[in-house]
């Protein structure tokens, strides 16, 4: 008994430090400023209706876009350049790539190429 | 003349009423049986072609199984493909072999070929010639494909072969694109089909299968081949060109001079019609389960010796057993 009520205790203790660290971040920090000094930054872009939403991107070097598709037919996610090209997404597959380097990328689904999209990525 | 090409001038009426007595083939008769609709190919003379004539070449086109779709579309695609089996069975003369205008698999994976492979098999005819579709060559181009499907073991997805006297073509037209552009069958296959075609003679008929449209049918859905011009040129020159499609899951025909283009339904789900109105994209349509077998089915075709027309039969999966 004396066991579950200082877990109990303790998790409460446990709560209290993570609101007061989310409150810390969200008034010390501007939100801009945060976005583009998170590294690990993701941006989602869907696959419907046979197009890439958003067709264009623009994100910061280090930021990982995340494709999904929700069609019912087969897409792929392929690099002009080859430096990323996905496996045939089934409905809701995911794909990820980082974007290390600065650069355009443009890309097509090689299931159907008319299916174009382009990640720019700059600081 | 199914469709309009936006480069070309509207052909006037009597223009494509020449144009559609030029190639009596191209004159489809629909017929109602049981309420469905069945096309039939008029043959010259506009006489329905009989059953059984001597020298005559019969087989079937089927298309578009997608073995491994499982959506609300279709969600029994080895069913319907089984239906069609029993349709082939039930013909009045057994055909010479089957051939499937791509899209065996939806999403090439090695388990789909597999069962598409073993399903192939319950026909019985000699052999089911395949050619690939977009959904056969997803991850590695047609290498995944080719090891269920290498048919004559080349190594290549293209190929040709000689039966009844006619000389058939398979292509691959689904690879081979750029950025935002139809795909195309390339330089290296158009070198392989223009030698192909070099050692016959212009007096043979020839029968092309290839899974995209060979004319462009609508460009911002991709039904269409980039360099089908090309191909076009090198089978211009033949008496009989019959080209047979799939990959728009329906039926549309178009001809120019000697060549006559066929698109055939898919056995597993409808598309819209070309740009329909209303549908941004080339997805499955969902329809009730009362029409499915009416949108999909079998392409009996037979080419008669001595004569360039060749007569076309499609039969929805739902209909009325000749008795």
């Amino acid at each position: 008994m004396q066991n579950r009520v200082s877990a109990i205790a303790a998790s409460m203790r446990h709560a209290a430090v993570a609101v007061a660290v989310t409150a810390a971040a969200a008034f010390a920090v501007p939100a801009i400023y945060a976005v583009a000094a998170t590294p690990a930054s993701k941006v989602d872009v869907d696959i419907a209706k046979f197009l890439f939403t958003s067709k264009e991107v623009t994100v910061a070097p280090g930021t990982t876009v995340v494709w999904t598709n929700r069609d019912e037919t087969p897409h792929t996610v392929a690099a002009s350049d080859k430096s990323f090209s996905s496996k045939g997404l089934d409905t809701n597959d995911k794909f990820e790539h980082t974007f290390a380097n600065e650069g355009d990328f443009d890309y097509i689904c090689t299931v159907h190429p008319f299916m174009t999209g382009v990640v720019h990525v700059h600081k | 003349m199914s469709t309009q090409d936006p480069d070309t001038p509207t052909l006037t009426r009597r223009q494509a009423l020449k144009c559609l007595a030029s190639w009596s083939g191209a004159a489809v008769v629909w017929t109602v049986a049981g309420g469905v609709p069945r096309a039939l190919g008029a043959t010259r003379g506009d006489t329905p072609m009989a059953a059984s004539q001597a020298g005559a070449l019969s087989f079937v086109q089927i298309s578009d199984t997608h073995i491994g779709f499982r959506k609300d579309a279709n969600p029994d695609v080895v069913g319907s493909l089984r239906r069609a089996i029993a349709d082939i069975h039930a013909l009045p003369e057994t055909p010479a072999f089957v051939v499937h205008t791509g899209d065996v698999s939806h999403l090439s994976k090695p388990e789909e070929f597999g069962t598409a492979r073993e399903l192939l098999k319950e026909i019985r005819v000699d052999r089911v010639h395949t050619v690939p579709g977009e959904h056969d060559t997803i991850d590695d181009g047609a290498t995944g494909y080719l090891k269920f499907f290498d048919h004559d073991g080349n190594g290549k997805s293209w190929y040709s072969f000689d039966q009844g006297g006619v000389h058939f073509v398979g292509l691959n037209n689904v690879l081979n694109f750029k950025l935002g552009t139809m795909a195309s069958l390339g330089d290296d296959q158009l070198a392989w089909l223009k030698s192909d075609l070099a050692g016959v003679s212009n007096s043979t008929p020839v029968v092309v299968l290839a899974h995209i449209p060979l004319w462009t049918i609508w460009e911002p859905w991709g039904w269409g081949t980039a360099d089908s011009a090309q191909a076009m040129a090198l089978l211009r020159p033949f008496g009989s060109v019959t080209v047979l499609n799939g990959h728009i899951h329906q039926v549309l025909q178009k001809v120019e001079g000697n060549v006559a283009l066929h698109t055939a339904r898919s056995l597993a789900y409808p598309l819209p019609t070309p740009g329909q109105a209303g549908v941004g994209e080339p997805g499955p349509v969902t329809v009730s389960a009362g029409e499915l077998g009416k949108l999909l089915g079998t392409r009996e075709l037979r080419v008669v010796r001595g004569r360039a027309d060749v007569a076309l039969i499609d039969t929805p999966l739902d209909h009325s057993r000749p008795s």
